[in-house]
């Protein structure tokens, strides 16, 4: 016979305000299995915490039912109150008389009423529990990041700075990702690959780091602390041990059509190429789209002048299987497709370009050395027009809902730099809205309008047209109330960022959640941004949402130390609510094993005593409890029902059915 | 019987995934989205938990409406739950029909965590085709009322 | 049929005495000429009692759940469409198929008696069959029918006359049989569907009310061969039996169906088994018909070890309920 406490929170004036706390209390009272029940302030509060805690004591309570916000909120803090009390934690029911009513209901009565049978369903489901105990497993000591830009970069080297080994997986030829390309950075005006290449080349000499580039994840198996990944190594057609990065190899290519992706496809590259100068693996890569010899077996030029024999045309992609306790996602961005935006005519004129393509043509390593020439006749633009929002803030469904974030810094950064450099060019900037929060972001852009004399135009474009050797740009200036057109040499779009797509693979691999954008999910927005909701696997960087460098730094760090919380623990508590067979019931009809995402179901041949001395085997099923996230879909599956799931079993539902229909 | 009427209040059943639909009612409720206070909400680690008995069980014991929310397909937190739900509700709801069982008695939703003011649009939605429905005679065990 | 019969029991006794099994399930003469059940033999001379005529509609699958855990080896014959029970047990490892040896044989259909009494024939003693002309030989003289007329309802709308793949050791066919079409079984689904949900719903009132919750459905079906039926358990919450005509039996039925959504053959034997006549395997069609037209063909059985449709699904599938129209 259960001994059952009940304990009604106010939550300030948040549930009192509506619903009669006393009443609740009072009625829950008289409940089958109460011999306590009474209400508080704040029950999460230390005192609070502390009433429950003497209650368990002096009532000696079998379990508790806290009437309270959502148990997504404090089901893991009143827990802890009942374990520290000396009560199985899973003996603890939450009825979420927040959220799911005092908040939304605004009669007393009627909301009163609904506490009652909320708190009465937590009765008879908490009539039914069993206390549970959680299982311990290993952790392994090695981290992967997916990703090695910025995000992973520093993820990694603050995991291996902590002494855990971490693998930086990376599909691209080297690592660097997008802030590679980017020339210089707000709102200091400092050269990205400056601040960029020290990091990238102290990964490359940490012992700890083992940099996967080239390489993208095949397969996540496993859980939080014992993940088994499956790394395609693609290949790269060259030895990475033995090539030097000498570049004779780029000298010797005879093919010199492949776009240069790092340039974003402003210029061409040989088919044997190192993508930049300071690459990590400072190694060569050969596109077998535009190799020669792979493509038609006549060539082999890069082979004879490398003097190390690293080039191997018969090379094959590869696989590797590592452990790891932790996985990190830190797969970055790229520019959306602006293929709906057919107004800024980004398709027909090759003068319009993206942000990241005037990062390359000003940077001096890009296609121009650095000096600002238009694509199109390699002239110098005098009239350079900005657009922002190009497809972010977009609710038509052509672009994306939200704000890309950076690119009001950045487009202030592109303007006051060509002004700086080539104070004879005009530069016009067509904004909806200056968002500029951050510390000495609002005085940066001020700068670029007071001091660098940029002109700002509120208002968008409706049209960007040729004429002539001149683009047209036609739009509104709200603050005149105006019609303009600016005729320009240049048009630069701040085009929306996406997350990288590859990421809903990964997503999908690794069971994470992912939003309708793309972004992956926190575990939670405000308390767990660096988490996702499945355990064991991490945030950082641009996967989650827009953010500039100082913010995906400090991400990164953040996402870091919680890797490195998890690794530091030896063993980890598993969640006890899981799937159960009962073997006396299990046909080992094989129906559950065939829905469980998680393969945590085997078969087993057992014994049974049938009495009489005679003994039978049968086939059942065994759940791995380690590996059972506890879903739930093998429970319906089971056509006997000898497969249940711990802490929301068939007899607990059926039991808060009831109890809701009770009328 | 005029009387009975006046007094009669749907039942709603209502169960939600803990990860997406649970999380899209509590943030109707932090967003103070008010649906009727007669939907009350079973919590769910998974659609796929819900066995169709639950749902049979809840219109035995005289709930007029039941309905399932779950992740978005894609989004389950389980990767592959809600897809099985969805064949099996799909099943459930056809033989309903097939029994002369008002098919408007039973909803599957698919509501996100970030979906609270679907979440409330929905409940309200569904509360008002259950309040014109009326009372489940269908389906309800008359030795389990009262 | 005295041809095929002879031919079985000559099969049964040549595997009898080759020591390839050491017993045979088949049909035994029950206690009136129509009532042949289903019995094992031990020894060859047993098998004088081993009949086979119109008579033997019933399935002899499910038998072999019992049958494969015991030492030895068993032979079973199996008319084509208990093939299908057959292959959908193996699926779920509930049959040891080195255990069991199993003979095809062709079928014609088999004969309700409910139907030949309902023509008025009384006091059958005897059965002559030729193809489909059917003479029922009574206490009272020789009665010719079609056998179309007097058919079980499984037989009448009969899938298929082809054995399953692979689940015959071997297979005794006489006469080559006409093709079925899997469709025309579905007529009857058809018309309720066509039916206002009222009309729908006093349909099945006045059916489901008849059920006595003898449980002969569910013993019946191969299906069903769980050691605790959910129905038997206190733990599942739906373990309650009472005769109302309101709820419970519905619940009943329609857990019962759902439970086999997907793996049922569509044997027709609950239907068969019936007592009060109750059209149960329009429950079990409509669900076969709903995944044909939702999910794509599927024939359980047709392919031991093939994935039932409810535990597999497609990105695209449909919406729960999409499918229905509003009101319909």
């Amino acid at each position: 016979m259960q001994r059952i406490g009940v304990f009604v929170c106010w939550c300030g004036n948040n549930i009192a305000a509506t619903v009669d706390v006393e009443r609740v209390s009072e009625i829950l009272s008289h409940e089958y299995g109460v011999v306590y029940s009474t209400n508080y302030q704040f029950m999460c509060s230390e005192n609070g915490q502390q009433l429950i805690k003497t209650a368990i004591k002096e009532h000696n309570l079998t379990g508790i039912v806290v009437c309270s916000c959502s148990p997504r909120m404090h089901e893991a803090t009143f827990r802890k109150t009942a374990e520290a009390a000396g009560l199985n934690p899973y003996m603890v029911e939450i009825a979420n008389i927040r959220e799911h009513c005092s908040w939304i209901h605004k009669d007393r009565e009627e909301a009163t009423a609904k506490a009652v049978i909320l708190g009465r369903t937590a009765i008879a489901k908490l009539l039914l529990n069993t206390p549970l105990t959680a299982g311990e497993v290993g952790v392994t000591k090695r981290a992967l990041v997916i990703g090695g830009g910025i995000a992973g970069i520093q993820t990694a080297l603050d995991i291996a700075e902590a002494g855990y080994e971490v693998d930086i997986v990376e599909q691209r030829a080297t690592i660097g990702g997008r802030m590679a390309q980017l020339d210089k950075t707000f709102p200091t005006l400092d050269c990205s690959a400056c601040i960029l290449t020290p990091k990238m080349v102290d990964c490359a000499q940490s012992e700890k780091i083992d940099i996967l580039a080239y390489s993208e994840v095949e397969e996540v198996k496993g859980f939080v602390g014992n993940f088994t990944v499956k790394i395609r190594r693609k290949a790269r057609y060259v030895d990475e041990t033995k090539c030097t990065g000498c570049g004779a190899c780029m000298n010797a290519c005879p093919s010199k059509k492949g776009l240069n992706e790092f340039n974003m496809n402003l210029n061409t590259r040989p088919a044997i190429y190192i993508p930049f100068a300071q690459a990590i693996p400072n190694v060569a890569v050969i596109d077998p789209e535009q190799c020669l010899k792979l493509k038609t077996g006549k060539c082999g030029l890069c082979q004879r002048k490398c003097e190390v024999g690293a080039i191997d045309y018969t090379m094959q992609d590869t696989f590797i299987e590592r452990n790891y306790g932790a996985i990190v996602v830190a797969t970055g961005f790229r520019i959306s497709d602006l293929k709906y935006f057919n107004e800024y005519g980004y398709a027909d004129n090759k003068d319009v370009i993206t942000s990241l393509e005037l990062e390359r043509l000003m940077n001096a390593a890009g296609p121009t050395g650095g000096t600002l020439l238009r694509p199109s006749d390699k002239k110098h633009p005098k009239v350079i027009t900005f657009i922002q929002c190009v497809g972010s803030r977009d609710i038509s469904g052509c672009g994306k809902p939200y704000c890309s974030k950076i690119c009001c810094m950045y487009t202030a950064k592109h303007a006051m730099l060509i002004r700086e450099k080539y104070p004879d060019t005009e530069v016009h900037v067509f904004y909806i809205d200056i968002r500029t929060p951050g510390k000495n972001y609002d005085e940066f852009y001020r700068r670029a309008v007071e001091q660098y004399g940029v002109d700002y135009i509120k208002g968008m474009v409706g049209k960007v047209y040729a004429n002539g050797d001149k683009l047209m740009v036609q739009g509104s200036d709200l603050l005149n109330n105006e019609q303009i057109t600016i005729e320009s040499d240049l048009v630069v779009l701040a085009a929306a960022i996406e997350p990288e797509p590859s990421v809903r693979r990964i997503a999908t691999m690794l069971s994470a959640s992912i939003d309708t954008n793309n972004f992956l999910t926190e575990a939670h927005a405000k308390l767990r941004p660096v988490e996702s909701p499945t355990a064991g696997v991490y945030l950082s960087g641009m996967c989650q949402g827009p953010k500039d460098i100082p913010e995906t730094v400090s991400q990164a760090s953040a996402c870091a130390a919680k890797v490195i919380g998890l690794l530091a623990k030896d063993k980890l508590k598993s969640n006890p609510c899981v799937s159960h067979s009962d073997e006396m019931m299990c046909n080992g009809c094989g129906t559950c094993a065939n829905v469980c995402p998680y393969g945590a179901i085997t078969y087993i041949d057992k014994e049974f005593r049938l009495g009489g001395g005679k003994t039978e085997t049968r086939r059942v099923a065994s759940v791995n409890e380690a590996v059972c996230q506890g879903c739930g879909a093998c429970t319906v599956a089971c056509p006997s029902g000898a497969m249940d799931l711990k802490g929301f079993a068939n007899k607990q539902i059926m039991a808060e059915v009831e109890s809701i229909c009770k009328r | 019987m005029q009387e009975i009427n006046e007094k009669y209040e749907p039942l709603i059943v209502a169960f939600c995934c803990n990860w997406c639909s649970y999380a899209g009612a509590d943030l109707a409720g932090s967003s103070r989205l008010s649906y009727p206070a007669n939907v009350k909400i079973i919590r769910v680690p998974c659609s796929c938990r819900v066995n169709p008995m639950f749902i049979l069980k809840a219109f035995q014991r005289g709930a007029d409406g039941v309905i399932l929310c779950g992740c978005h397909p894609g989004d389950c937190h389980y990767t592959t739950g809600n897809y099985y739900a969805r064949r099996r509700m799909t099943m459930l709801f056809d033989m309903l029909d097939y029994l002369g069982i008002e098919r408007e008695r039973t909803r599957v939703e698919w509501v996100s965590a970030a979906e609270g003011n679907r979440f409330a649009a929905v409940m309200n939605d569904f509360a008002a085709k259950i309040n014109e429905l009326g009372e489940n005679k269908r389906l309800e065990d008359l030795r389990c009322k009262n | 049929m005295q041809e095929l019969e002879n031919l079985m029991i000559k099969k049964a006794v040549e595997l009898l005495d080759g020591g390839v099994v050491d017993r045979v399930i088949g049909w035994k003469k029950g206690e009136f000429y129509y009532d042949n059940t289903p019995a094992t033999f031990y020894k060859k001379e047993e098998l004088n009692d081993f009949v086979y005529n119109g008579f033997c509609g019933a399935n002899l699958s499910k038998y072999l759940v019992a049958e494969s855990k015991k030492g030895g080896k068993v032979l079973v014959f199996l008319k084509p469409c208990d093939t299908y029970s057959f292959n959908q047990l193996l699926t779920e490892k509930r049959i040891d198929r080195d255990k069991v040896y199993t003979v095809g044989i062709e079928c014609r259909g088999h004969l309700n008696i409910e139907s030949i009494r309902a023509r008025g024939i009384e006091g059958v003693v005897g059965l002559e069959e030729k193809g489909d002309e059917v003479t029922v030989k009574t206490l009272y003289g020789d009665a010719k029918l079609k056998r179309g007329e007097v058919m079980l309802e499984k037989c009448l709308s009969c899938k298929t006359k082809k054995f399953a793949h692979n689940a015959c050791d071997e297979t005794i066919v006489l006469h080559e049989m006409p093709e079925e079409d899997p469709n025309k079984r579905f007529s009857m689904v058809i018309e309720l569907e066509k039916m206002t949900p009222d009309e729908r719903f006093a349909f099945w009132k006045s059916q489901l009310s008849k059920c006595i919750r003898c449980n002969a459905c569910r013993n019946v079906c191969p299906a069903c061969t769980c050691f605790k039926c959910v129905f038997d358990n206190p733990d599942s919450g739906i373990a309650a039996k009472a005769n109302d005509d309101r709820f419970e039996e519905k619940l009943f039925h329609i857990i019962r169906s759902f439970h086999v959504a997907g793996r049922c053959t569509d044997c027709g034997e609950c239907s068969r088994v019936c007592p009060q006549n109750i059209p149960l395997h329009l429950l079990n069609r409509k669900y076969i018909k709903d995944i044909n037209e939702l999910y794509g063909e599927y024939q359980a059985g047709a392919e031991a070890g093939s994935r039932a449709p409810l535990v597999d699904f497609r990105e695209e599938d449909i919406n729960p309920g999409e499918n229905l129209k509003e009101g319909k």
